[in-house]
Formats: structure tokens, sequence, C-alpha cells
């Protein structure tokens, strides 16, 4: 392992368009070699591009990336590898099928005549995981691991092939806050021995904590690069977003005048959910917190039909209904967004229009079945301007929508039914602060109109900014109850007993 | 919006607008022709990028072979060659066209010879024993339940589409040749039993009439119905789908059903043109679904679903019938237009690969 060379990035004016529209434009960065170096900036500014293209997995269509002083024009992450710049990120996983050691190694295998030598293998895996205090199997299958060891395996391998700059992107999205500081303390071990890192994230606190420098983009466009020390989280998000967005409080008002909405009794399925009883009145958003398998979205995925149960009853407005599948459960008057828009909830390939009335076509069809173009296009607009999708044109594709904006036609579909319960299972993820503040206005409003919300959330702040009445899970149980505003502590202390920025 | 400085085709390429982008990417076109990753054409106020290559190259292509085998050979554009060329690929097309929805809906049907011999021998069975009224029915009927076979398989055992209709593929092969002792004909001596495969309707072969219809109908019901609609979602995310309240399955089945009872529709068809019924798999039986899913693939629907239409197909296997009937007129030999129908499905299917590639 080299411990002395360091190594530096250059970019030189570097442009990237996807459709038409630029997500990055002539942007120059030096990045000092052994160092941290954040990359910020809301969802489509183009931070992830510009991770991207350091770590080959994106062309760039102009400019120049030099490392040490040489031009480099990468066409592969591999081709990246080879120079020394591995890239981590949830999009790029490693292979799913082969165990913890021969990922770490692959490609790199000791080997002696075409045989791998794997006493040896196992000796430099031993040395690896000694010399970073991690506990990894290495035998264990990679798909089968949670997010933050395949983590674990994609940094083992990162140091294995002596990388000399890893580009990092949202990282700790997934991981709980006990991992995401492993994580910095495995971050700052790296830099101190030369490795330079490049930090995409989202969370500036965690950037402020991290970095060396700081690089903020605004709409594909550099707006400065500064030292970490001369930021603060209100600075970055001025930069961001050039005007400042607040945090919004909701004000909450008591709901135990209203009528029963959701009645869930005793719902269970082994394993996994623990006799859940819960009750949502009209108006009332409840907020489920809990670590991640703590069976939140579980329980999400039970009372909206996409998973099965063993036992229990589930009421609409006081009538039981047999729930068998999410099409029982819209009918029963339930809308649900599912945690990961990408996999569960939208149609990329497809227009704003076909993801909006999927749901209900028969609505806007007649009564042969043929839809009516016009009547879908109105609704679509009614719902588009309802959620605020930007541009709200009915006849474009979602692929070409931002994550904010996708998650805002999600919603769109969510309330084509006018439902009575909306379960909505990280709302907010991977979104930007404007929209996830437009998607909070909207929650709320929807709450004020008697919609009975359940909401889940990694983020404590979205919750306790949210919630009438926060519902605590352990171990597919609700453990605690607590009435609007808790303190962040209590909340935090009850689903997992120590201090952190997220309870996921 | 500038030129791509780089002359490097791959670059250029990078400018692409995303699938998602046609619609929005029309209203900021700009009004000049301008050259970006494409061609340009003067005096046409469109910009032509690989994504337009993608959709409807298909089109093109298929003009470009007609205008050649127009030039080429005097007897290509008759009416009754034209027409005989329609005749020709009217089975495979009815099954090509039907099994476009099992494909965007994002599944594979492999069993379309198998289904098409046994509803043919079966069809003919009927007629034979019950009356030749009763072929009809049982053709389509016999088609349709393997069709469910293949979709319950596919849905409620989960086995994977590709392995089951090959699976059951193989079953009802050896079905149709158990029920005609080996492979050998059963043979109704009814003239009514040949009206659909022989028979033509203002100078044009009813077989020919039953596929346009039939496509026409489907390409309606893809493109205008709640049905069709479905069929997109199923196979662009299937798990959306579902939490947004379909049932799934049902979609899924009823794709297997329509595409085994148009199997069992091209069967009676082919029984009726030759009179007689045969579980033979060296005939069209052995390659129906290898030429119906290249007419598929040729036209632009993608094989893993989600994108693809019925019209597409209808040009990609008279694509296929013309390339057949236009070397036949040249007299090229019968090796040669495998070769080029080969070339040509990798070739649409490698483009449309590489412009989806460049967009995600």
């Amino acid at each position: 392992m080299s411990t002395t060379a360091v190594t530096q990035l250059r970019l030189v004016s570097i442009g990237k368009r996807y459709s038409g529209t630029k997500a990055l434009d002539d942007v120059s960065v030096e990045v000092a070699g052994g160092t941290v170096h954040a990359l910020v900036g809301a969802n489509g500014a183009g931070k992830s591009t510009l991770g991207k293209i350091i770590g080959g997995v994106t062309r760039p269509d102009d400019g120049e990336m030099f490392i040490d002083d040489r031009p480099v024009r990468y066409t592969s992450p591999n081709e990246a590898r080879t120079d020394g710049i591995a890239t981590i990120s949830q999009e790029l996983s490693p292979m799913p099928h082969m165990s913890v050691i021969e990922n770490v190694f692959f490609g790199i295998e000791p080997r002696r005549a075409g045989l791998v030598q794997f006493r040896q293998m196992r000796r430099q895996f031993d040395d690896l995981i000694a010399q970073w205090g991690f506990s990894l199997n290495p035998h264990a299958q990679v798909g089968a691991l949670r997010t933050a060891d395949v983590q674990k395996v994609e940094i083992l391998r990162a140091v294995a092939t002596d990388s000399r700059v890893i580009v990092m992107d949202e990282p700790t999205s997934s991981l709980t806050s006990v991992e995401t500081s492993t994580l910095h303390r495995m971050i700052r071990a790296l830099r101190d021995r030369g490795t330079t890192i490049i930090y995409v994230s989202h969370f500036l606190d965690e950037v402020l904590d991290l970095a060396d420098t700081v690089t903020v983009l605004r709409s594909g466009r550099l707006v400065r690069t500064a030292p970490a020390a001369d930021e603060t989280e209100e600075s970055l998000v001025a930069g961001m977003f050039g005007a400042a967005a607040a945090a919004e409080h909701f004000e909450k008002r008591p709901h135990s005048s209203a009528p029963v909405v959701l009645d869930v009794s005793g719902l269970s399925r082994k394993g996994v959910l623990n006799d859940i009883s819960l009750q949502i009145r009209s108006g009332e958003i409840v907020g489920l917190a809990g670590l991640i398998g703590s069976g939140r979205s579980e329980l999400a995925r039970a009372i909206s039909g996409a998973d099965p149960v063993d036992s229990g009853t589930i009421a609409v407005d006081g009538t039981v209904r047999h729930i068998r599948s999410p099409a029982d459960a819209m009918a029963a008057g339930m809308g649900f967004l599912p945690e990961s828009r990408k996999d569960d909830g939208l149609f990329l390939a497809l227009s704003l229009a076909a993801n909006t009335t999927f749901a209900d076509l028969h609505s806007v069809a007649s009564r042969l079945g043929v839809v009516r173009r016009a009547t879908e296009r109105a609704k679509t607009r009614e719902l588009l301007d309802v959620t605020s999708v930007q541009p709200p044109n009915p006849s474009a594709k979602v692929v070409s929508l931002s994550g904010g904006n996708q998650q805002k036609v999600l919603f769109a579909r969510g309330l084509l039914r006018s439902p009575r319960v909306l379960i909505l299972d990280e709302p907010t993820r991977g979104v930007d602060v404007a929209a996830r503040a437009a998607i909070h206005r909207l929650i709320n409003k929807l709450a004020a109109e008697g919609t009975a919300v359940l909401l889940i959330s990694s983020e404590i702040e979205e919750v306790l900014g949210l919630a009438h009445r926060v519902l605590v899970m352990r171990r597919g149980s609700i453990t605690r109850e607590f009435s609007a505003d808790p303190p962040m502590e209590d909340v935090m202390e009850a689903a997992f007993g120590l201090g952190g920025r997220t309870i996921a | 919006m500038t030129a791509p400085t780089d002359p490097v085709a791959s670059d250029s390429l990078a400018a692409v607008p995303e699938p998602g982008n046609q619609a929005t990417g029309a209203a900021t076109a700009p009004s000049v022709p301008v050259r970006i990753g494409g061609i340009a054409i003067p005096g046409l106020r469109i910009r032509v990028t690989p994504q337009h290559i993608r959709d409807y190259g298909i089109i093109v292509f298929a003009a470009a072979l007609f205008l050649y085998f127009t030039v080429a050979s005097s007897t290509f554009l008759t009416t009754n060659n034209l027409l005989n060329i329609v005749y020709l690929n009217a089975t495979i097309g009815i099954a090509a066209v039907a099994v476009t929805f099992t494909i965007i809906a994002g599944n594979f049907d492999l069993s379309l010879g198998s289904i098409f011999a046994l509803s043919e021998v079966l069809g003919a069975w009927a007629a034979v024993h019950w009356g030749v009224a009763w072929d009809f029915p049982v053709a389509i009927g016999s088609g349709a339940v393997m069709g469910l076979i293949n979709g319950l398989l596919v849905t409620k055992l989960r086995v994977n589409a590709f392995l089951a209709t090959l699976a059951s593929g193989l079953s009802f092969g050896g079905i149709a040749v158990g029920v005609t002792h080996g492979g050998l004909l059963i043979t109704p001596t009814n003239t009514a039993f040949t009206f659909i495969g022989q028979h033509k309707a203002g100078g044009i072969w009813d077989s020919a009439i039953i596929f346009i219809v039939l496509a026409v109908v489907l390409q309606l019901v893809l493109a205008y119905t709640v049905f069709g609609r479905h069929l997109y979602g199923v196979g662009d995310n299937r798990n959306a789908a579902r939490l947004s309240g379909l049932k799934v399955d049902r979609t899924v089945i009823t794709t297997f059903v329509i595409t085994g009872a148009a199997c069992g529709l091209a069967g009676l068809i082919d029984s009726s043109m030759t009179g007689s019924g045969t579980s033979s798999q060296t005939g069209l039986a052995g390659q129906l679904a290898l030429l119906a899913i290249a007419g598929v693939a040729l036209g632009g629907t993608s094989i893993f679903g989600g994108v693809g239409s019925v019209w597409r197909t209808v040009l990609g296997v008279l694509m296929l019938g013309m390339i057949t009937n236009g070397f036949d007129l040249l007299a090229v030999a019968d090796y040669w237009q495998n070769i080029i129908r080969g070339i040509l499905i990798i070739l649409a299917v490698a483009l449309s690969f590489a412009v989806d590639r460049r967009n995600s």
C-alpha cells in the first residue's frame, strides 16, 4: 500500500448534457491529494454526475480531467479503477452471488500458474480486516448483506486494489447513525494514509464534520470551492439554492374528537410484525419511527396489501376490510407510496399521464375500456397542479424529471382515487430541500382536508416536524407512543437508546 | 445548443435526449436544422437523433428495401405479389402480433409453434370426428387453453417464462405427435374445411384479411384501452403495477391466453390451407416461435418489455417476408436470405441497445 504518494485531481471546464439540459456546465475543480473533498448541491445540481465523471462511470461531453497533471479520459469505471480511482455507490453494486472475499479480490486474486492461491487470499483478507477493524464473514454471500456491510466490502476492495482516489456517492443514505460514524472513522483513516476521498452527499452536517474542502454546485454550475472550515450549514444551503430555504414548522391541532379512519388491530406476521394495533383519526398525521429492520416499512406494506399477514384486522371508516392485495387496499380507500420509487413506484419509461392515471384507468376511460385522452390529460394536469410537479407536462416521460418531481408524480397517482388513508414510506428520500418542503406542505394540506396519514421516515426531523403523534417500532412491535412534538432525544432513545442524527 | 466539437460518433451520441424527453424535446427544438449527434436534414425543421433512428429507423429501412426490390425486380411491385407476401406470412403474422402483447408485458413465449401444431391437429381431429363446424372452436379454444397453462405456469408457479414455455412447448408438441400417431396427417374430406385457407374475398386471401384485421384490432387495444396501458405498465415495472392496484397475474395470464388463441387460429388457417392437420415440426410449426419473435424484435419492440407496439411487429414480419419474396424474385439462394435476415435482426436489436444504453 502506498502511503506517501498522494494523488491530486484537476477538472477543467467539465460539461455534460442530458436531454438538452446541462447537467454540468463549465465546472472546474481542483482536488488536493490526501483530502476529503465534498460535493454538495440540490438534486439535479450535478454533484452525482461530477462524481460519476471522476469515477469513469459517466463520460463528460466537454472539458478535461487531469490526475497529477496527466490528462485522462475514462470510458468505464474499470479504466478508472486501473488508474487507482474506485467508486462506491449504491448504483454500482458488487457481484451478489459471490462471497465477500471473492468480491474483494475479484480480478486481483493472488495466483500462481493461473491457479487462485486461496490460502494467500485468505491471509491478505485477514490482514485487511485486522487493519480496518471490521468484522465481516469472508464467506458470506454479498447479496445477503446489509448495505453497511456491502459498503465495507467495497471499501476493502478499494483498499485491496490500492486505490488512491475513492469516490463515494451518498454513502450514508441507507446507514444508521452508528454505521455512519463508523464509515466516517474509516474515511478519516483513509485520508490520513494519503487517500483522496470525493464525498458526494446531501447531508450537510456530515459534510461539514468530515470534509476538508467543499464544492457547492447549483443547476450544473460551480458556485464555489471553499475550505469546509469557512462554511456553515446555512452558507451551504444559501449557496445551493441562492435564496435561503428555511425548514417549515407545522402547527399541530389535537384530533381526539375526529372520527377514526384507519383502525388496525392485532396485525401479525411471523418474525416480522408482532400484534400491531394502531388508530389514525381523520386529519391526523401519525409518524412511525424506528430502526431499519424494526418493521416500519413492513407494517406499511402489510396494511397496504403489498405483503401478506398471518392475522389481524384492518378497518377503514369503521368497516373491516379483507385486504389481500394492493388492489383490495385501494378499494378500501387507502393510498400507498412505497419506499423505493424506482423499484416499486414509477414506470420510468412511461409518461406522467400514464403514471398518474395507472392506479385507476377506468375512471378516465369509456365503459368499453377505451382511455379518453382528453379526460386523462385534464385529470393528470389537475393532480400535477395539486402536487406542484414541474414541468406539469402530461406527455413528458417520468425518467426526464428530477427525483423530487418524480416523487411528486408518485403523490399524484396516490391521490388519484382520493384516498381516506395515505401511507407514506420515506416520502422525501433522495429529494432536494425545495421539493422536500413542497412535499411537507402537501402532506400537511392533505391532512388538514381530513385524510388520515401514516408517515414513515428515517429522518427524525421529518417525523417530528409533521406528526401529530409518533409511534416507535422496535423488533416488529410498537414500543412507545408520543404526542405531538416530543423531544427528539426521547424518540431516539425509544428507537435504539443511542444518540444520532437519523433513527434509521 | 452547440455542436459537439469532437467528431467521434460515440461522443456525439452522448448528446442524445433521454427517451423521456421526446415530448419536451420537441417543444425546445430549435427552428433551424442543428446537428446534434445525428443527421440534420436541410430544409426539414427537425433534428434526427439516434433516438429517432431507434424508434423509426425500421420504417426507413423497410421503405428502402421496398424501393430496392421495386427497382431490381419487375414483378415485385404488383398487387398480386404484394398480396402474396401478406398471404404467405399471415400465419406467422397472426402469432407475432399476439405474442407482442406477451412480450410488452415483460414475458416471453417459445411455445408458439407447438400450440400451433397441437391446435391444428385437435381442430382437424374434431372436424373429422365431430363435424367440420367444430374445427374453428376446437382449434382456437385449445390454443387458448394452452396459453392459459403457460400463463398459470408463469404466474402461479413463478417459472421463468422462457423456461416455462420451452418446457410446455415440448409437451404440447409431444401430444400433437401422439394424437396423430407419429406425425401422420389427419385429413378431413370436406371442402368447408379448406374455406379459410383457400378462399379469397374480393381478390384477397381470407387468411391475409384475418391477419390484417387482427393486427389492427390488437394495435387499437394496445394503444387506446385500459388493458393496453396495463400491459406497458406491467412490462415497465411489475412491482409498481401491483402496488398501483393492478391484478398483475391476471393481466399476464390474459396475454398468454390471447397468444395461445392466436396460435390456434394460425394453426386452423394452416390446416385449412393444406387441407390436413399435421403435427410435423419440420414445417412452419418448428420455426413459428423464432420467426414470430424475430419479427417482433426486428420491428423494435423491446424483448425486456414495456416498449413496443403491434404495428412494429407487422412491419417486422412483412420485412422478413419481403426479403424472402424479393430475393426469390431475384433468384438469390435461400441461404443468403437467412444470413441477411439474421444480420438485420442483430443490427436492429444492437442499435436499440446502443441507444438505450446511452440514454440510461
